[in-house]
């Protein structure tokens, strides 16, 4: 009796099963890339002008973007608490809860997502169009190892900017906040910033930055990782662009789920 | 007898289903120059990439002065291979950094050589592929192919290699260009006293680069001799790479 393929349940559980594989496998390569990544940016050799320009094309060039990003946040964080907060007197506490949003969740989150769009896309591309034209064995030929050259800078400098940048964006965030508040409600500067500094705690910025410090790495990983992994000329390339973009940006929102319920029990 | 500069010993390489290099056998003696010979995809940028130590073979070793590098561990690569240069097809410039750097990589990156110094030999490296010191600030987009091509060149002679491998030297220039390119092999070969292993199609190039010619076919070596030879070899393929009359052959 000749074989033919399986159908209904048989084929579903096969289907099923591939993913789980395939999931299991491209969580293995990730970890296996992103632990070469680790030791290599933690041994020497290093190249200082690599990671340097990384922290100026990661760090630098991102501040724009962040800082737009975190002022209209702060911004509209306040206008929602003024117009939708008045049922139950949020009004009064506007600046303290601009405050919390912005540091703990808002200012390490929209940036990460910025720095994804433009960062993880950016890396992916880079590295990807370097694989296709063979530059990357090229440089393997001159006795420099890609991954200390091009892939640990970028893990260093997203891992280290991004927290830096969530410290601006924190800043910026409760200055749109003020700003708003000044035109909604009068309320002054002076009053806006001791509310403020009165109530944030040390542990809500450091808990954002801690949560930033990880994001970075994760946008450094998978920009890095999809651009490594790139095959197929420049459709894979672009593929790669999407993949890093997209995956950073999941990763993203479910490590800062993952981050905060850990620190929801501390 | 003599330790060969480069060997192949018994290589086997496939991707998927698909078996590219066959147990492959073949050698290069110091200070010649052989030509890869073959169909399209036969295996000959795997044969190179192997050894280059790009890609690691499912069985059979690579051995660069009798040394085993097959398997090596990072830090022994780099001193093994510290004596290498490689003329890439599309000659792999760095596309992000000025020629200068591009021919002074590995001088800067690999061995600690301070900046202004690998300039002034960048621009001594370009000066022998017969290139200008104004194009040493120009960028690789800003290049002709032939003078790509070039600075590859310039870059793989660098830091003054033992052994070069060149890929397709020849392949997508014009005829004065490519012939210009061949003699500069030619000659920074012979200069250098370098063991060189190309890759071809280009029977022209071939008889002008190389000492000794191999024909790569399904994996494995089907003939080897010296360039002088190759017009009169009986082997089917040779004959069909000579005349450009495919009869005869599957």
């Amino acid at each position: 009796m000749p074989h033919s393929a399986p159908g209904g349940v048989i084929g579903w559980v096969n289907a099923l099963g591939r993913a789980v594989l395939d999931g299991v496998a491209a969580v293995g390569r990730v970890g296996h890339f992103a632990a070469r990544g680790v030791a290599a940016a933690v041994t020497p050799p290093w190249y200082p002008r690599q990671i340097l320009g990384q922290f100026m094309a990661v760090g630098f060039l991102s501040l724009p973007v962040v800082g737009l990003t975190a002022w209209f946040t702060g911004a509209a964080l306040a206008l929602n608490i003024y117009s939708g907060g008045d049922r139950f007197n949020a009004e009064t506490v506007m600046p303290q809860i601009v405050a919390l949003g912005i540091t703990r969740e808002l200012g390490p989150v929209l940036a990460a997502l910025m720095l994804a769009g433009r960062v993880a896309s950016a890396m992916a591309s880079e590295i990807g169009a370097m694989r296709a034209t063979e530059q990357v064995d090229a440089m393997f030929t001159l006795s420099t190892e890609p991954r200390r050259y091009l892939i640990a800078p970028r893990l260093i400098a997203a891992t280290v900017s991004l927290p830096l940048l969530t410290l601006l964006a924190d800043l910026i965030g409760v200055a749109g906040g003020m700003q708003v508040s000044k035109l909604l409600i009068d309320l002054p500067y002076s009053i806006y910033i001791t509310n403020t500094v009165d109530f944030i705690t040390r542990w809500d910025v450091e808990s954002g930055l801690i949560k930033s410090a990880v994001f970075g790495f994760i946008i450094g990983l998978m920009g890095c990782y999809h651009g490594d992994t790139a095959k197929g000329g420049a459709r894979g390339v672009g593929r790669a662009t999407t993949s890093a973009m997209v995956s950073s940006a999941v990763l993203i929102l479910a490590a800062d789920y993952l981050i905060s319920s850990i620190f929801a029990r501390l | 007898m003599a330790t060969p500069k480069l060997e192949w010993r018994g290589v086997s390489k496939r991707f998927g289903a698909n078996k590219v290099l066959d147990g492959l056998d073949l050698s290069v003696a110091e200070g010649r120059s052989l030509a890869l010979l073959g169909r399209s995809g036969q295996g000959k940028s795997v044969t190179i990439k192997v050894a280059l130590g790009l890609m690691v073979p499912e069985a059979g070793s690579v051995l660069l002065d009798g040394v085993d590098v097959t398997h090596q561990r990072e830090r022994e690569r780099r001193a093994s291979f510290a004596g290498i240069g490689m003329l890439f097809q599309g000659a792999a410039l760095f596309d992000s950094l000025p020629v200068w750097e591009n021919v002074g990589f590995r001088l800067i990156n690999a061995d600690g050589v301070p900046r202004a110094e690998a300039r002034a030999r960048a621009i001594e490296a370009l000066g022998l592929v017969r290139l200008a010191p104004e194009v040493a600030d120009l960028y690789p987009s800003e290049l002709s192919g032939g003078m790509q091509k070039r600075v590859g060149l310039a870059r793989a002679i660098a830091g003054q290699p033992s052994l070069l491998f060149f890929d397709e030297p020849t392949t997508g220039l014009d005829p004065i260009t490519a012939g210009a390119i061949n003699e500069l092999i030619r000659d920074k070969v012979t200069s250098l006293g370098c063991t060189a292993v190309s890759i071809t199609h280009d029977l022209h190039s071939a008889r002008t680069i190389a000492d000794d010619v191999a024909m790569l076919d399904a994996g494995r070596i089907v003939w080897q001799g010296s360039a002088s030879e190759l017009d009169h070899a009986d082997h089917p393929l040779v004959r069909a790479f000579v005349t450009g009359n495919p009869a005869g052959v599957e």
